[in-house]
């Protein structure tokens, strides 16, 4: 089967370029992308990819595949690459490349830790944990298990246009998960940090974050539920 | 939050408001003139001025035409500074966003200034 | 190397998993200048996998918890050679710090009282094993590892601790005292070499799944501390001392959590029989890990295994119905729709017993301390060196490793260490400055990698020893069979030493990595190797054919292994709690 990497090494090339591999496949299993990129790499250990859990939970391997973003650990060869096809494996968009498929997430972190990703109440702790019903609890379901891979915000034709200004769906996502929690008293502050041009209202739903996000959750929602709040602290 | 480039101090919420806000009266404006066709298939030149005669007709225009501004105003300046960014321009990026918007701005107060001269003068 | 650039901390955390931030956490939050050394960004490290919980008598479940039950349950999974101090440490000061956790944000599950939920876990018992079943695991659904990560990453964050993410340490430095005086790493992105000083250096670089080939470990656990620990010439403990998950996605080794049988699953064989009610008539699927596990090979190796070779069993949870499944097990249902092709709400997940936790590691006293021995086998310090989460071995789990006590562990040391530091700095910890040729020392491996011109490549010879260690020093080990595993070893060692490293390029080089990973997954292997065979009884996760009683006469001590001549010694285990009687071995049955 053939596999189609995008390779750049700053070292040494000018430019980069499509390198085609010929990767030898069992046929009696349906393999991970992750797997191919392992065995492409035994061929040649100079292609480089970052990887962790190879099992979805780390975010690690987000790329885009045969044109979609994407975990390669849980994205089976099936899925992307019809029978007799060809497999193609590009850095995610949108964001500087270092090497091959590693990509520069640093302005991804940025925006991230903008939207100050941990809990605030600067009440004393009771002895025990602060209580918090089942039903408030279930609020942070959808947005909690965000893995930082990139998939969404890399996907976002705002965040490619505005990486530095606009905060981007996985940081949204995550400011939502603060404001949702009953636990946080830090609302008012955090959606003052929001009520600019760009930060939030970059956002057209264009729902490219949705289509692609590997955990299944809905970045646009939870924009939908920032952007209601500020309605309403703002009336 | 982002102060670097803002647009003329409002905050984004203003901004998204305004929006809506100023798209929903140009619906309104719109179907008001369609229905005035519809209801005056062989309208003349006389029976459409007729319409303006009348105050009410006129403040609804100028209402509509201002929310034509700001509409514009704050499309314009959303297109420029998602397209005239320095990722896309380079350091010039700024010198062609700031002429870029200082002609959208002519030109909405060339529109307002005449859309306001053709409603009240003579 | 000349002109080596060197960055100053008053504390270098090598590692970025749950217990590397927890000690970087404590100290960032009393304002010294802290470093965490992590060769993935701190959210990819593996404890991000754990899933079914955190372990801790937090008297939800039960307003009659007690930590001491805990503790007893603790001493008996770990087969009585965990230590009696440390035990007792974490059980204790396990709720103090769940609680610190959850006011930092940890997304907790709820009971309808508002508390946090817990859920039963294997080896749980009440009233010192004479209760029944205890529920006592806390969960933040099935995703307690990710949700802890990151609250503590956040944690990190809100504090100013400083990050280098995706930098790798090579080996650390030691000076003219035998002090460990800081690391040298590579900062991956750049290839640059860089001396990373400071007072004191804490390893939490988790653990080495990967010297199996079938694990449920992610591709990073190649045991880099413990490797550098043995280069440097420090013992390891208990190095033997595996744990194999009873239920690792069959073919994908993925891990499917413990809470799945919390929740009611069981573990079925080709004859649909629930067959561990034959080997633990109490606990059922409920037992520790390694009966488990043993269980399910037996049943394997005796014809009532499934599949057209018979050779792993099932996992049945379609009973629990689709709301529990959705509600307590979602990332469960992902990973098997995913890995096993299986929906567990319809049909039972294949499941093979998996290698999952190193018990072992370098021995550590309760603040976190590395250890040694002198030459009369009484512990000492080393100076400037620790150790926490699954890197050290304190030890907690002994020969065997409870279901959610790693979470646990990873805590309650990972503070420890980092207020035992805070104490120390406050007053005025300082360690001799390395020599260049300290430094040149170091840096030793790195350089003869640099410059290999032939060899094998990493890839085959990593394989190969995946394959040793799996076929070799498996859930059940014989004598004979591990000599012979012990000798491909060491025709191993050399061809390893003499690997062949392709690309020398700078930027993002991660042949260069893996090549330097190798190395240590070896180390820890040949620890591994000769302290298994060296063990002569079953006890816990280490289960010989050979010898198959518990010998408490000769073995109810730790091991330890000596790097410089290859030996097995011995260590007391510490039978000396402080506030409770010492819980006298029994025998252990579930």
């Amino acid at each position: 089967m053939l596999v189609s990497i995008y390779r750049y090494n700053p070292d040494t090339d000018e430019k980069p370029i499509m390198q085609d591999v010929e990767v030898q496949l069992p046929e009696d299993k349906d393999l991970m992308v992750l797997d191919v990129l392992a065995l492409a790499k035994q061929q040649d250990p100079s292609v480089v990819y970052r990887r962790s859990c190879r099992e979805g939970v780390c975010g690690s391997d987000g790329m885009n595949i045969n044109g979609n973003n994407g975990l390669a650990c849980i994205t089976p060869m099936s899925s992307v690459v019809k029978p007799g096809g060809k497999l193609v494996l590009r850095p995610l968009p949108g964001l500087p490349v270092i090497r091959d498929l590693v990509v520069d997430m640093s302005i991804f972190y940025k925006q991230y830790e903008k939207i100050k990703p941990y809990l605030i109440n600067d009440t004393a702790p009771p002895a025990i944990e602060r209580l918090q019903s089942p039903e408030d609890r279930a609020k942070l379901d959808g947005l909690y298990e965000c893995i930082l891979c990139a998939c969404c915000s890399t996907n976002c034709p705002s965040f490619w246009w505005n990486p530095d200004k606009f905060i981007g769906p996985a940081g949204l996502l995550q400011a939502y998960r603060f404001l949702a929690d009953t636990r946080d008293t830090a609302d008012v502050e955090r959606l003052a940090g929001l009520d600019d041009p760009f930060s939030v209202f970059r956002c057209r739903g264009i729902m490219n974050c949705v289509a692609v996000c590997p955990k299944g959750l809905n970045p646009t929602r939870a924009i939908g539920h920032i952007r209601s709040m500020l309605i309403q602290q703002g009336t | 939050m982002v102060t670097n480039v803002t647009n003329l101090g409002r905050s984004g919420l203003y901004d998204w408001i305004v929006q809506r806000f100023s798209a929903v009266i140009l619906a309104a404006y719109s179907l008001c003139i369609l229905a005035s066709f519809v209801m005056n298939p062989d309208m003349n030149f006389e029976q459409w001025s007729s319409i303006f005669e009348n105050n009410a007709m006129r403040f609804f225009s100028i209402i509509t035409l201002l929310a034509l501004c700001a509409h514009a105003w704050i499309g314009m300046w959303t297109i420029s500074t998602d397209y005239m960014t320095s990722l896309q321009l380079g350091s010039s990026a700024t010198f062609f966003r700031i002429m870029f918007q200082a002609g959208c701005v002519l030109l909405i107060a060339v529109y307002l200034l005449w859309g306001i001269q053709i409603f009240w003068g003579n | 190397m000349t002109g080596m650039r060197t960055l100053s901390f008053d504390a270098v955390i090598v590692g970025g998993g749950g217990a590397g931030m927890r000690a970087a956490l404590q100290l960032a939050q009393s304002g010294y200048n802290t470093a965490v050394i992590t060769k993935v960004f701190p959210t990819r490290s593996h404890t991000v996998s754990a899933q079914g919980g955190i372990t801790c008598a937090i008297a939800s479940s039960d307003p009659n918890d007690d930590w001491r039950w805990h503790m007893y349950d603790t001493v008996k999974g770990s087969d009585y050679i965990g230590d009696q101090d440390a035990i007792e440490y974490m059980c204790s000061e396990g709720p103090q710090t769940v609680f610190e956790l959850e006011h930092m944000g940890l997304p907790f599950s709820r009971t309808e009282s508002g508390r946090i939920y817990q859920r039963p876990f294997g080896g749980q018992s009440k009233d010192f094993g004479k209760g029944g079943q205890a529920a006592r695991t806390c969960a933040a659904a099935d995703r307690t590892g990710h949700a802890l990560l990151h609250t503590l990453y956040q944690g990190n964050l809100k504090n100013n601790t400083a990050f280098l993410n995706e930098w790798y340490a090579t080996d650390m430095v030691k000076n003219q005292d035998g002090a460990i005086v800081g690391v040298i790493a590579i900062c991956i992105e750049t290839g640059e070499t860089v001396f990373v000083k400071s007072k004191a250096t804490v390893f939490a670089t988790g653990g080495a799944g990967r010297i199996y080939a079938s694990t449920t470990n992610a591709l990073i656990n190649t045991g880099d501390g413990v490797g550098m620990a043995l280069r440097a010439g420090f013992p390891v403990q208990d190095i033997e001392m595996w744990q194999f998950h009873p239920t690792g996605i069959y073919g994908a080794g993925t891990l499917v959590t413990e809470g799945c049988r919390g929740e009611g699953g069981y573990l079925i064989n080709k004859d649909g029989e629930r067959f561990m009610e034959r080997y633990a008539p109490n606990a059922k699927d409920l037992a520790g890990r390694d009966v488990v596990a043993r269980s399910m090979v037996l049943e394997i190796l005796e014809g009532r295994g499934c599949g057209e070779n018979g050779d792993h069993v099932m996992l049945k949870l379609d009973h629990l119905g689709e709301e529990v499944l959705n509600s307590k097990l979602p990332g469960i249902l992902e990973l098997s729709r995913t890995f096993a092709h299986v929906d567990p709400i319809k049909d039972p997940i294949p499941v093979v017993p998996t290698c999952h936790y190193m018990m072992g590691g370098i021995p550590t006293n309760v603040n976190g301390q590395a250890l040694t021995q002198d030459e009369k086998g009484n512990d000492q310090v080393i100076p400037g060196l620790f150790a926490v989460g699954e890197v050290a071995c304190v030890s907690v789990h002994g020969a065997n490793r409870l279901g959610g006590n790693s979470l646990l562990d990873l805590v309650v040391f990972g503070r420890a260490a980092g207020k035992h530091i805070e104490e120390m700095l406050s007053q005025g910890m300082e360690q001799r400055e390395a020599s260049a040729t300290d430094i040149e020392q170091a840096q030793n491996r790195l350089s003869r990698l640099n410059e290999s011109k032939s060899g094998e490549s990493v890839s085959e010879l990593r394989a190969e020893l995946q394959d040793i260690m799996q076929n070799h020093f498996g859930v059940f080990r014989r004598g004979d069979f591990m000599q012979d595993g012990i000798k491909k070893l060491s025709a191993l060692r050399e061809r390893i030493a003499n690997v062949h490293l392709e690309d020398k390029s700078q930027t993002f080089n991660t042949a260069r990595i893996e090549a330097l990973e190798l190395e240590n997954l070896f180390e820890v292997a040949e620890a591994t190797a000769i302290a298994a065979e060296g063990r002569n009884e079953s006890r816990g996760a280490h289960a010989r054919d050979d010898f198959r009683e518990r010998d408490d006469e000769n073995w109810l001590c730790h091991s330890m292994y000596f790097p410089d001549d290859k030996r097995v010694g011995k260590r007391d285990v510490n039978f000396s709690p402080k506030t409770v009687d010492t819980m006298e071995p029994q025998v252990r049955s579930y």
